[in-house]
């Protein structure tokens, strides 16, 4: 029935898709041909053409041809009871096609920084939603520093999710993968809740970054935020942590727990 | 400022090394003038100054052939507080320009900024040279130079000007103009009162821009909420997942709203509530400008009758409503004819009901009338989405005129409407609905159904339960000066992407597509503009009037900016009878910084052929 009247439906557009060209020429409008673009420029006549072609310059920039940038913290958080903190966050610049991204994230406690990435990337706009990203991403820690060749896509999913995911092959030839995704649910105008998940996968075991093949961790997170400003929100989350196969096993060995679920409080910030 | 001033300046200005010729001899033409005619402008009552006191407006009128402005920094209060602003002649709006149709004017203008800046006559019919746009008419004004601008006055009505430089307009460089006709006004009136309207925000143009860029609903504080859904208002639940899978924000009416902006009326806010007067029984025109950046305004002064005599500047037959919507740009006279001894509010309500400018019509200064509380939000609907599903299932796009109710007063629709679903499956983004449009990131959608909504009453009217200005409202009042058959038909696309910010025409920014949109001196041209996105579009056209086609051949309302509703289409004919170049945009301000801005050329410049 629904396929039935999806098919009428179609039918109705085509038809009326093309009352609408007939409109174009409605009786009475004849068909001349549009003059071409001319390549000269009236104001020319009566001004100095160098003062009039800066002046279009300038008039692209103001028309189009703007850049912009932001910095976002999505996550800056601390461990409610003990001394893990995380971070997680992004900044960008250029205009609406090309820009330059600056990705961040990492976590760390009492010992110092266990996990630091920063990734430079080159950024392009493919479709209404979607960026294609490639760049560089360096991980500060663990230690041995890891170098990697990278390659994702970020953008806006049906249904509002946020998504991004990338490939990262290392300078020791390892190849990795991110998946990560998260929704804004507002409950009032300024109280949002933010689940939010990441996944970590790997071709191979990687000892010395505690990395396991196919899901080597998860991340499952829920934060509260109110919003004081659209730019300022405070909150307070839940988050699961968990390492899977090989990469628990190396945690275990380490001393660390291969699970952990932690209620952080935190500040979403941008600018 | 005196004369002196004004003349010493003039020596130092540099506009000699931007011209050629024409430009030196407007200029100092223009300085030899200068001072006789300012003794000339006599500073005539402040046409913005409220009746209640309150913060003291300075704007005079200027007359006369020679008239001096200068552009430069101010402090302006609003509701008690002060922002700084950019002033013509000091103050926000600046001066009521009163000129006489059949005069030849010549305006002298001095920047004092520490950028270049311009004047666009609005609506005004110029040479080209004149019509003030940077890098299409001019150079622009650099700064400590003065600009001459000359040109005779061929029509009269209620106009405005502003800068076309940057984003200086939303920083108050704007302001009235008025054309007194050589002949008798087909509206007499008694008294008029002119009412700029407008938006102020404290936040920088270009920092309001860039957060618009970085987070697009940053200034929507009426979105959908799941409290909302909870207690049963705005869309349902299967509703919202239709929208969500299409992301689309139906609350998305306006970009920019009152939680950053103050809306004015005479550069007053709410609070300062400018006051016109009246005396009982008498006609009473009131001259409405939209000079507001991002704000499409409703309209009303509760009790009584708005009688519109003009559109656009141009005389229009009268025709008698409870309330209008105006867009960005365009300008409404209205009669009104209280006859009671008492106070009535003006209220110029926000398209999205995030706010209202207010002002009071009284007999005597102080008097206050009860101010109507906002009402809600409208919700965009498939319609606005270019998918008609009346047209769909009828088969046509006409509603049926007999039965439909007044503009305004059709009833409620109902929460769980049925239109939503029907058109899911419709493809959103089919290059065959739109050939010429170049598909990129900056074109999110493509409307499969554009209708005619010319006849429909603007977002968020259809059922106030009065009477409401729809454009098929409008016929000109004197024949149309040109009814020739137009010889092309030229479709435009409305273009943007809202989770981008980046608005376009046919998916293409000016910076991106800088080629002119070409016609044929005296050439008449059937063009329609096709609005593929969920908000609405003023379009101003520079250097013409076209005719707008709503049924009323021969007498079709001659515009200078129209509104396209959302996933709508408008159609007008457009005689090019002045040679040069000049700007077609959307006259949201934000939406022309980020590119929805073309050159129309008109050739061959030097006359009539077609």
């Amino acid at each position: 029935m629904r396929r039935a009247l999806l098919l009428v439906g179609m039918l109705v557009l085509t038809a009326a898709t093309g009352a609408r060209a007939q409109i174009a020429v409605a009786p009475g409008v004849a068909n001349s041909e549009p003059p071409p673009a001319p390549s000269d420029h009236a104001a020319e006549t009566l001004y100095d053409p160098g003062a009039m072609a800066a002046a279009r310059r300038q008039l692209a920039l103001e028309h189009g041809g703007g850049t912009y940038s932001m910095v976002m913290a999505n996550i800056a958080e601390h461990d409610a009871g003990g001394d893990g903190y995380r971070w997680e966050g992004q900044a960008w610049f250029g205009g609406d096609i090309d820009r330059f991204v600056v990705k961040s994230e990492g976590e760390g406690g009492r010992d110092g920084v266990d996990r630091a990435e920063v990734q430079g990337l080159f950024s392009r706009a493919l479709g209404p939603y979607f960026n294609v990203q490639a760049g560089i991403r360096q991980d500060l820690r663990p230690r041995p520093a890891r170098t990697y060749a990278t390659v994702g896509f970020e953008g806006l999913a049906p249904y509002w999710f946020e998504v991004s995911g990338a490939l990262f092959l290392s300078n020791k030839g390892d190849l990795l993968g991110r998946l990560e995704s998260y929704y804004d649910q507002r409950i009032t105008q300024r109280v949002i809740l933010q689940p939010r998940v990441e996944l970590n996968l790997a071709a191979q075991d990687v000892r010395e970054t505690g990395t396991a093949a196919g899901l080597s961790d998860a991340e499952l997170a829920l934060r509260l935020r109110y919003e004081v400003t659209r730019q300022f929100a405070p909150y307070v989350g839940v988050s699961y942590d968990r390492k899977f196969g090989a990469a628990a096993d190396f945690a275990r060995r380490a001393g660390e727990r291969a699970e952990e679920t932690r209620v952080v409080v935190g500040v979403r910030a941008w600018f | 400022m005196s004369a002196d001033t004004v003349a010493d300046d003039l020596p130092q200005a540099g506009t000699v090394e931007m011209g050629k010729d024409l430009h030196r001899r407007h200029l100092l033409r223009g300085a030899a003038l200068l001072g006789g005619a300012l003794a000339a402008n006599a500073l005539l009552p402040a046409w913005a100054r409220s009746a209640t006191g309150g913060p003291v407006s300075r704007s005079p009128t200027l007359s006369g052939d020679d008239i001096a402005l200068d552009v430069g920094h101010a402090t302006v209060q609003i509701d008690g507080k002060p922002h700084h602003a950019f002033a013509v002649n000091g103050t926000v709006p600046g001066p009521l320009i009163r000129l006489k149709q059949g005069q030849t004017a010549r305006i002298a203008v001095t920047n004092n900024l520490g950028e270049d800046t311009s004047i666009h006559w609005h609506g005004v019919l110029v040479p080209f040279q004149f019509d003030g746009v940077p890098g299409v008419s001019f150079p622009g004004i650099r700064p400590g130079e003065t600009f001459v601008y000359e040109f005779p006055v061929v029509q009269a009505g209620t106009y405005w000007y502003h800068s076309h430089s940057g984003l200086q307009e939303p920083m108050g460089h704007y302001g009235p103009l008025v054309i007194d006709p050589a002949g008798p006004d087909p509206a007499p009136y008694d008294r008029e009162h002119v009412v700029v309207l407008s938006d102020f925000s404290p936040v920088h143009p270009h920092v309001v821009m860039q957060r618009l860029k970085q987070q697009p609903g940053v200034f929507n504080f009426q979105k959908q909420t799941l409290a909302g859904l909870l207690a049963g208002r705005d869309q349902t639940l299967k509703d919202r997942q239709a929208w969500a899978g299409m992301r689309m924000d139906p609350t998305d009416v306006s970009d920019v709203t009152g939680s950053t902006y103050s809306f004015l009326v005479n550069g007053h806010g709410p609070a300062d509530n400018w006051t016109a007067l009246f005396k009982p029984g008498e006609r009473v025109r009131m001259r409405f400008i939209n000079a507001a950046a991002m704000t499409i305004f409703n309209v009303r002064i509760p009790g009584l009758k708005l009688t519109v005599v003009q559109a656009d500047g141009q005389d229009v037959r009268p025709v008698e409503v409870d309330e209008f919507q105006i867009s960005v740009a365009e300008t409404y006279d209205v009669i009104v004819r209280p006859t009671e001894d008492q106070a009535y509010s003006l209220t110029a309500e926000a398209v999205d009901r995030s706010g209202m400018a207010r002002a009071t019509l009284a007999p005597r200064a102080g008097m206050t009338a009860p101010v109507p509380p906002l009402r809600a939000r409208p919700l965009a609907t498939m319609k606005d989405m270019g998918m008609d599903m009346a047209a769909m299932h009828m088969g046509s796009a006409k509603p049926s005129s007999d039965t439909a109710p007044p503009p305004g007063m059709a009833p409620p629709t109902a929460r769980a409407s049925a239109e939503s679903m029907a058109g899911m499956d419709m493809s959103m983004r089919d290059p065959l609905n739109a050939p010429q449009v170049k598909l990129g990131p900056g074109v999110q959608t493509i409307s499969p159904l554009p209708v005619d909504r010319t006849g429909e009453p603007g977002q968020g009217l259809e059922s106030v339960g009065h009477r409401v200005l729809v454009y098929r409202d409008l016929a000109a009042l004197e024949p149309n000066p040109d009814t020739r058959a137009p010889s092309r038909a030229l479709e435009v696309h409305l273009t943007g992407n809202m989770e981008r910010f980046m608005w376009s025409f046919d998916g293409e920014t000016y910076s991106e597509r800088t080629k002119p949109l070409a016609f044929r001196t005296g050439e008449r041209v059937r063009v329609t503009l096709v609005n593929d996105t969920m908000m609405a579009h003023p379009i101003h056209l520079h250097g013409h009037f076209f005719e707008l086609q709503n049924g009323y051949p021969g007498h079709n309302p001659r515009k200078h900016t129209v509104n396209v509703a959302p996933g709508g289409k408008v159609t007008f004919d457009l005689t090019a009878d002045a040679p040069g170049d000049w700007a077609l945009h959307c006259h949201l301000l934000l939406h022309m910084h980020a590119g929805m801005f073309r050159v129309v050329s008109v050739r061959p410049l030097g006359g009539a052929a077609a």
